[in-house]
């Protein structure tokens, strides 16, 4: 008695314990994601600008997003556009690199760094730098394409060209993934290429069935978890449309944003738009909600309890 | 690379055919992977060349199509500094990414440890939902944190309903730190306990001088995403430039400097330069961070 006793203070001890210690996020979740959430949901159903008290409109919000309001389906084209060749390219050049570092002999460390820096530069700068470097009128790389005889695009300002130009910028900051794809290289077995090699296996052939299945995971992590960065694409579209178009004046100026053509829309962008330069706070939570489903569709993905990307167990 | 240099001089030994077809075959391999390293540095080091050149250049060989300045015009970062508004940008990126940092590594630290270490019902669903609140895009919930701060509390145009939040753990941070806590074997927990250790010194005394370089990557990582958000200033400091932060207020940089390349490069040299510096003072921390996430499960 006195045992099953002390047993279920020791029991309640140790969920105090837990409690104390996770408190933080407890709080934390409750406040900025719980409560917001169900915020979303309600404000999408109401009609809501700021000033006036909000009022309820049913699903007029929805019907205006996805009917009326004119940005909705480019931005969501462009952020498909994004996750499929963006992510794709992105994946490829960056397996590219993490091998190519694994075959330096020389100088290993220096060019390691080199790949690496890129990735670390505050988002804003290489926008600025990129919309200087891609500038059609004196930007160096067009300087350099003619000086060699090669048709220059007009990259930001050409909506054919603002997509593969924001691509570019993102490939230039791969150095992320090369470090991941650069682990998870050096841990495959040496025995299994050497065995490979007796076996008379050609480079290719070494390639598909030794490393690939070997890396394969990787691979996902970095595919799914390219997918939900391109999905959250907002800074780097937004700057180089506004420093491409020259709209910019400071905070506050009214920007039609998707410079040019709506060509760098992207969701995330609507929510601003909608909401804090339209002040239709409810529609902004509908395109809100859209992006929540999709993201959470891809952290399913990356959770999956078997063939998930990322184990909650040990 | 002392292999490479011993491996050739091995196979000259034995001068047969095939070792010297195998040696021109390493060679020609080695140069084959060197150039195409030599290509791609270019590819990632010639944006940061040219963005410094025409830091360098005058107003007027800014707007020409020259690569390299005729003088040089290291006066170009005084004007910068000398812009109004640009001290108090970067003191306000400080106390955000300082700050910030501090709050999000003690309220992180003690999360991280429940999850990686303690046994209890419910943990592998907290665990889901700190990933599902890392992958979340923050114009999700931006909304009703914009009315709460703005409306309720009125504190728009502050930086504070940028740094009050991280004082409740970062879902990032107590992933990562979480991921690390796990390769702490758990030998050294129970001999703390023999020896007579409660759970918060155990944390303390044991747990923390291990995570040491689990807590480097996390601040570093929490002090560069405050130092490069853009969407936070936007939303809550934007109608006040004193609470702007120097990622966003670069923008608008280029926004008063309409034509000045050179200025506006000089300045994103000035915001990129920190960054790049505390990395090659912290490089181990930064890529384990990138592999503790990407690669351990």
């Amino acid at each position: 008695m006195a045992a099953t006793h002390t047993l279920k203070a020791k029991h309640r001890r140790s969920a105090l314990r837990t409690l104390a210690f996770l408190s933080p996020w407890l709080i934390g979740f409750a406040v900025f994601f719980a409560y917001p959430m169900i915020s979303t949901v309600y404000f999408s159903f109401m009609h809501y600008d700021g000033f006036r008290p909000p009022t309820w409109s049913g699903t007029k919000n929805w019907t205006y997003v996805f009917e009326h309001y004119p940005f909705f389906w480019p931005a969501l084209r462009n952020t498909l556009w994004l996750v499929v060749i963006m992510v794709t390219l992105r994946v490829l050049f960056g397996l590219g690199i993490g091998m190519l570092i694994t075959k330096i002999k020389t100088g290993t460390g220096v060019f390691r760094t080199l790949f690496y820096l890129p990735y670390l530069a505050p988002p804003v700068a290489a926008t600025m730098a990129f919309a200087f470097l891609l500038n059609p009128g004196t930007g160096p790389v067009n300087s350099i394409l003619e000086k060699a005889g090669i048709p220059a695009p007009g990259w930001f300002n050409d909506p054919d060209w603002s997509k593969p130009a924001l691509t570019l910028m993102f490939l230039w900051g791969v150095g992320d993934l090369m470090v991941i794809f650069m682990a998870a290289l050096l841990d495959v077995p040496k025995e299994q290429y050497e065995a490979a090699e007796l076996d008379g296996a050609s480079a290719w052939q070494r390639f598909r069935f030794v490393t690939l299945p070997t890396i394969s995971p990787i691979i996902m992590f970095a595919v799914v978890t390219g997918v939900i960065a391109a999905m959250q694409c907002y800074t780097q579209p937004l700057v180089a449309g506004k420093v491409a178009s020259g709209v910019i004046q400071g905070a506050g100026t009214m920007f039609e944003p998707g410079y040019p053509e709506h060509s760098t829309l992207t969701l995330p962008q609507l929510v601003y738009n909608l909401g804090f330069q339209r002040f239709d706070y409810g529609s902004a939570c509908v395109v809100a909600l859209v992006l929540f489903a999709l993201s959470m569709a891809f952290t399913a993905l990356l959770m999956r309890r078997r063939g998930g990307l990322i184990q909650a167990g040990d | 690379m002392t292999q490479v240099l011993e491996r050739p001089a091995e196979l000259a030994r034995e001068s047969s055919p095939a070792a010297r077809t195998a040696r021109r075959k390493a060679l020609l391999e080695w140069i084959a992977v060197h150039s195409l390293g030599v290509a791609a540095a270019l590819f990632f080091t010639l944006p940061f060349v040219f963005v410094l050149l025409t830091s360098l250049m005058s107003d007027s060989q800014a707007l020409s199509r020259d690569l390299v300045p005729h003088t040089w015009e290291w006066a170009n970062y005084r004007k910068v500094f000398d812009t109004p508004g640009f001290l108090t940008w970067w003191r306000n990126t400080l106390i955000y990414a300082g700050l910030g940092t501090v709050l999000t590594v003690v309220s992180s630290v003690p999360v991280a440890y429940a999850l990686a270490k303690f046994r209890f019902r419910g943990r592998n669903l907290a665990l889901m939902l700190v990933i599902s609140m890392m992958m979340l895009p923050p114009q999700v919930v931006v909304i009703p944190m914009y009315l709460f701060w703005a409306k309720q509390l009125d504190l728009s145009g502050t930086l504070w309903p940028m740094i009050v939040p991280l004082a409740f753990g970062d879902a990032f941070s107590i992933f990562l730190l979480r991921q690390f806590l796990v390769t702490i074997p758990n030998e050294y927990l129970d001999a703390a306990k023999v020896d007579g250790c409660g759970d918060l010194r155990t944390l303390l005394r044991v747990v923390l001088p291990m995570a040491r370089p689990g807590i480097a990557a996390v601040a570093l990582f929490q002090f560069f995403a405050a130092w490069n958000d853009y969407f936070g200033p936007q939303i809550y400091a934007s109608e006040n430039p004193d609470a702007w932060t120097l990622s966003y207020a670069l923008e608008s940089f280029k926004g008063a400097h309409h034509t000045d390349w050179n200025l506006t490069m000089a300045a994103t040299v000035l915001v990129m330069a920190p960054v790049i510096l505390v990395f090659f003072f912290a490089q181990k921390a930064f890529v384990e961070g990138v592999t503790l996430t990407g690669v351990k499960g």
